[in-house]
């Protein structure tokens, strides 16, 4: 029997996995080879897509889009948490009357097209002369990631024993306080999860990133959809610019994996 | 009302707010472009031109003039929707963006231009006159002032294997009519293992399989409006044209014809798996690299033809200016490098002659480099543009102008849902009558609104 | 034997103070709402003042294409928005889309997760690896799926058919135009194939904070692992089930990256948020596509109560 789910879990990985590693091999591979039929395994391997990627033919560098996608990612995640944590406070430890419906309202704003809000957050932009800016995008991600974060860090911190918020508190601790020395070094590996969370969704974030950059505050998604042309191959400069800008992404998910499995379920449900 | 710890507590957010917005801030703060010319920035389409002249910018523009260049360049349908947004808001984030024939008069009667005429005039170097005369026309709008500058242009024409041609003993006519191109792609059918006889694009788009199937409309005797704006996509001689050219391309087109565009059309070819291909002069270009293994097999003709004398379209990416751009003296200095013809002869003499982007002037074409790197295609081309008629192109009169579009902004989406449903007749998911009978109704609502004007 | 695996008693002990009575004075009161506040307040200001700003827009005619036609147009764009069969097509597209990918990724994500519940060798390789699809960068994997793997000549699957063909000696292989043939199974079937891992771990979360000793207990006396399942494991699930089914509904009705890449919204898999994007950007008329929006927050709102009422049975055994 467990041969069976071995064998199981095994060809499950395997076919789910497939693509990525197909991706990375393209990837490795020239445009003629990356686009035959039958598909060339044993092809010579070569890094010509990253040259590509790297500006080897345009000049073009990655590193702007790559750093505003990490400015982006942990400037919004910072701030996310910054407000989450004080607001999932008073909605688990010391709650607010009708906290039902705060946090019904929350995971409501989530639920609305973001696409129906483009043309006024556009004007907006515009007008204020936020266009091309990290900074906008900042705000934006954050209000897109707040009512999950503030969700996952209301069970969270809804775990922290009674007791030891009791004890602060008759020890005349103020809310920063214990929010500080108390609440977060217990909470703290859901802080990490929820972080993880942020950043992820936030560095894979494509359309506000496509409408509200130019020149430079373009992001990684927009710059590797660049890559796209529809004059020639370009399979292997795609999978190549694919993998750069989903590392982060895969490394942070790999490394912190146990947060990960915490973050979108143990923390939500109990 | 608001109690002291919640006044502090929403002070020290907003304060952590503004501490983090600072530090992003560092690093990319809003706004490439300086008010003071010293650089601008530009959006361009991503084809392999437009990434030749990224590479070549720094080392030879920015040296000469000083001015820095930021490009942004994104796949065609994407960098549509930016250039639209950010002209026609005004909001001044490109000074500089490629916009072709089809939104030059569109946008330059919604003043989201900046006339080039003064410019050019300043500019002994550029010989606006050298430009071939379609591309001119087009470019300027119908209060005669000039709009944009041509990067590179294409028409269509006809290219096809001569070698397997000649293995199965047949002959191009010189005026190709599109019965004989169908009764060739018959006999070609096969003539090496897994070829086709013939390429012809599928994919939806109004800038994909609308284009080729808009010049056979024309040819065919129809039009989509007629010039008092009557929709006419379900009339006989559209019909015609749509069953002639669904039916050639299933019985003895590519495979994956739904999907397949210039770039899997430019692949088939390349691969030997069609013998025939009716799409952009621009393609010769990229068949007779030097890399390329069907180099030297290729002949040309011209567009096909029906009831007209010539079918061919007319197609240019031009460089156009921002009338909120702030920087319009080094904006025409770009383009005056970019479209000119020294930048033509650098592209010929450091990449190599069959990456020049052409088609818009010409000097190009009696260049003895240019022409000795391109003998089988370079004089077809030029005809093909030269011969091409953007206000007259059908049996006809049309109220706006265009040859494979119709120059009215309701097109891209018109053009682009009608292509749809012609992708799916080729697909056989559909008939092409109830294809054009969806896309007569939407063509009617257009038609009304500029009836009603 | 007893089925009732309620949480035991202590854990409504550890829920943090109950929520402020009545009778409390207006400053403690306020003092409670105070670290709510700026996340509250940064809510509504980022997502509800481009709500009304939509709203205003909505009743006016704008076309940008269009900048001499500008004025008042009361009702217009709404009749033109409930008289759109696009934005019909769209909706029932969105719908099913959005059930097929939850679904789907619930089924899978559940026999992962019970297979991934086992000892075996390899368990955390081939958890990390089952992980890995969630990861990529969602454009990123549209465009793997769109052009590595779905294109007909040269992308993977056809290549694999090619393979496997000649393997046999046949030189004529199938080669189906995935995306033509079946458009929005293909926009579908990337889907699931990314959100598949969210599923499989919050649902292994679920089965990994089972109370074993029920289940050992159940299991000495003799009960098959498929009585287990049924009747300790599942009802445990549900709530774990519910929670992925609300989540990946809330980011799937959502999705726009994959219609937009996959097929440009063409062939009938145009949902939502792609119609939306098209009356805005393709179309340019900014009156028509604010209605539209209108229209589609109200009709997420009436839904989102009924989802809600499943996140308030979530969070039930805390209200007190």
């Amino acid at each position: 029997m467990r041969r069976l789910v071995g064998v199981a879990a095994w060809f499950s990985a395997i076919l789910f996995f497939a693509p990525v590693a197909w991706m990375v091999l393209t990837s490795l591979h020239s445009e003629p080879d990356a686009a035959t039929n039958p598909p060339s395994l044993g092809a010579p391997l070569t890094l010509q897509g990253y040259e590509e990627f790297f500006g080897a033919s345009t000049g073009q560098s990655p590193w702007p889009p790559l750093i505003n996608s990490f400015s982006a990612s942990i400037s919004s995640t910072i701030v996310v948490l910054l407000l989450a944590i004080p607001a999932a406070y008073a909605l688990s430890i010391k709650k607010v009357e009708k906290w039902t419906d705060v946090m019904f309202f929350f995971l409501s704003t989530k639920m609305l097209p973001v696409v129906a809000g483009l043309l006024p957050i556009y004007l907006v932009a515009q007008f204020t002369g936020m266009l091309d800016n990290i900074s906008f995008l900042v705000i934006l991600y954050t209000s897109m990631n707040l009512p999950i974060a503030v969700w996952l860090m209301r069970s969270f911190l809804a775990e922290v024993p009674p007791e030891i918020l009791e004890a602060a508190s008759i020890d005349g601790a103020g809310l920063i306080t214990t929010l500080r020395r108390v609440v977060a070094p217990i909470a703290m590996p859901g802080i990490a999860a929820t972080a993880l969370i942020c950043f992820i969704f936030s560095w894979n974030e494509l359309l506000f990133a496509r409408v509200l950059t130019g020149v430079v505050a373009g992001t990684a998604p927009v710059f590797l959809t660049g890559f796209v042309t529809s004059q020639g191959l370009f399979l292997a400069k795609v999978c190549a610019a694919a993998t750069v800008v989903s590392l982060p992404v895969l490394i942070a998910g790999f490394a912190a994996q146990d947060k990960l499995v915490q973050g979108l379920s143990l923390g939500a449900v109990k | 009302m608001t109690s002291f710890s919640s006044r502090r507590a929403a002070a020290m957010a907003a304060a952590a707010l503004v501490a983090v917005g600072v530090t992003a801030c560092s690093g990319a703060g809003g706004g490439g472009s300086t008010a003071d010319g010293s650089s601008i920035n530009v959006l361009m389409v991503n084809n392999p031109q437009m990434q030749d002249i990224q590479k070549l910018t720094a080392d030879n523009f920015t040296k000469q003039t000083g001015i820095k260049v930021n490009y942004t360049v994104l796949p065609e349908n994407d960098v549509r929707d930016k250039i639209s947004q950010d002209f026609s808001s005004q909001a001044g984030q490109y000074d500089v963006a490629t916009i072709s024939n089809y939104e030059t008069p569109i946008y330059a009667k919604n003043n989201w231009l900046a006339p080039l005429d003064d410019f050019i005039a300043k500019d002994s170097g550029f010989d606006q006159n050298d430009i071939l005369e379609p591309m001119r026309q087009s470019l300027t709008a119908a209060d005669g002032k000039v709009y944009a500058e041509p990067f590179y242009g294409e028409s269509s024409f006809l290219m096809y294997r001569k070698d397997v041609f000649a293995a199965k003993n047949l002959t191009m006519p010189d005026k190709p009519t599109w019965q004989q191109v169908a009764d060739l792609a018959a006999q070609l059918d096969g003539a090496e293992p897994g070829m086709k006889g013939i390429c012809l694009r599928g994919q939806p788009g109004w800038g994909q399989v609308m284009a080729p199937l808009t010049t056979v409309v024309n040819t065919f005797g129809g039009t989509w409006f007629t010039k008092d704006w009557q929709a006419q996509v379900n009339a006989p001689e559209f019909k015609e044209a749509t069953k002639f050219y669904v039916d050639l391309v299933r019985a003895h087109g590519e495979a994956g014809a739904p999907q397949a565009g210039f770039a899997e059309c430019l692949n088939n070819m390349t691969q030997g798996k069609v013998a025939m291909w009716y799409d952009a002069t621009s393609a010769a270009g990229l068949l007779e690299a030097n890399d390329s293994p069907v180099k030297g097999k290729l002949a040309f003709a011209q567009a096909p033809v029906n009831k007209t004398e010539s079918s061919q379209w007319l197609y240019t990416w031009a460089f156009g200016v921002q009338k909120a751009s702030k920087n319009q003296d080094a904006a025409w200095k770009f383009i005056s490098w970019a479209s000119g013809k020294d930048y033509e002869k650098l592209v010929g003499t450091t990449l190599g002659w069959s990456k020049t982007p052409d088609g818009k002037r010409s000097s190009t074409y009696q260049n003895p480099d240019y022409l000795a790197a391109g003998t089988s295609f370079a004089k077809q081309a030029e005809a093909a543009i030269k011969g091409a008629k953007p206000t007259d192109p059908g049996v006809q009169p049309r109220p706006a102008s265009g040859i494979q579009f119709v120059g009215i902004p309701e097109f891209t989406d018109l053009g682009t849902q009608v292509s749809q449903q012609i992708s799916s007749a080729i697909a056989g998911a559909t008939s092409v009558d109830d294809a054009l009978n969806s896309g007569q109704a939407l063509a009617e609502k257009v038609a009304e609104k500029y009836r009603g004007k | 034997m007893s089925l009732d695996t309620a949480p035991p008693p202590a854990k409504q002990q550890r829920r943090g103070t109950p929520p402020a009575p009545k009778g409390l004075g207006a400053a403690a009161r306020w003092a409670r709402r105070a670290p709510l506040l700026p996340a509250l307040i940064f809510t509504i200001i980022v997502t509800q003042l481009p709500f009304v700003a939509t709203l205003i827009i909505s009743v006016l005619r704008w076309n940008s294409l269009d900048p001499d036609n500008r004025g008042f147009a009361g009702f217009d764009n709404y009749a033109a928005v409930f008289t759109d069969p696009n934005l019909r097509s769209s909706i029932v597209t969105t719908v099913l889309l959005t059930v097929v990918v939850v679904v789907v990724c619930l089924v899978l994500g559940l026999g992962l997760a019970l297979l991934l519940d086992q000892k075996f060798r390899g368990r955390g390789l081939v958890r990390t690896m089952l992980i890995a699809p969630f990861l990529v960068v969602p454009v990123a994997a549209a465009l793997l799926w769109k052009h590595a793997l779905y294109n007909p000549e040269y992308g993977l699957f056809n290549g694999a058919l090619t393979w496997i063909w000649s393997l046999f000696g046949a030189d004529r292989p199938p080669q189906p135009e995935w995306i033509s043939d079946m458009p929005l199974v293909a926009v579908e079937a990337s889907l699931v194939w990314q959100w598949t891992p969210f599923m499989m771990l919050i649902l292994l979360a679920g089965l990994q904070s089972r109370p074993m000793d029920v289940v050992e207990a159940a299991r000495i006396d003799g009960a098959t692992p498929w009585q287990i399942f049924r009747h300790l494991t599942f009802p445990h699930l549900r709530q774990y089930l519910e929670l992925g089914g609300l989540l990946g509904s809330i980011y799937i009705v959502q999705n726009f990256d994959a219609v937009f890449t996959i097929t440009s919204g063409g062939l009938g898999t145009a949902n939502l948020p792609y119609t939306i994007y098209q009356t805005f950007y393709q179309a340019h008329d900014y009156g028509q596509a604010s209605a539209a929006g209108v229209v589609v927050v109200i009709g997420s709102l009436i839904i989102a109560n009924f989802a809600l009422r499943v996140v308030s049975s979530l969070l039930k055994d805390e209200v007190k």
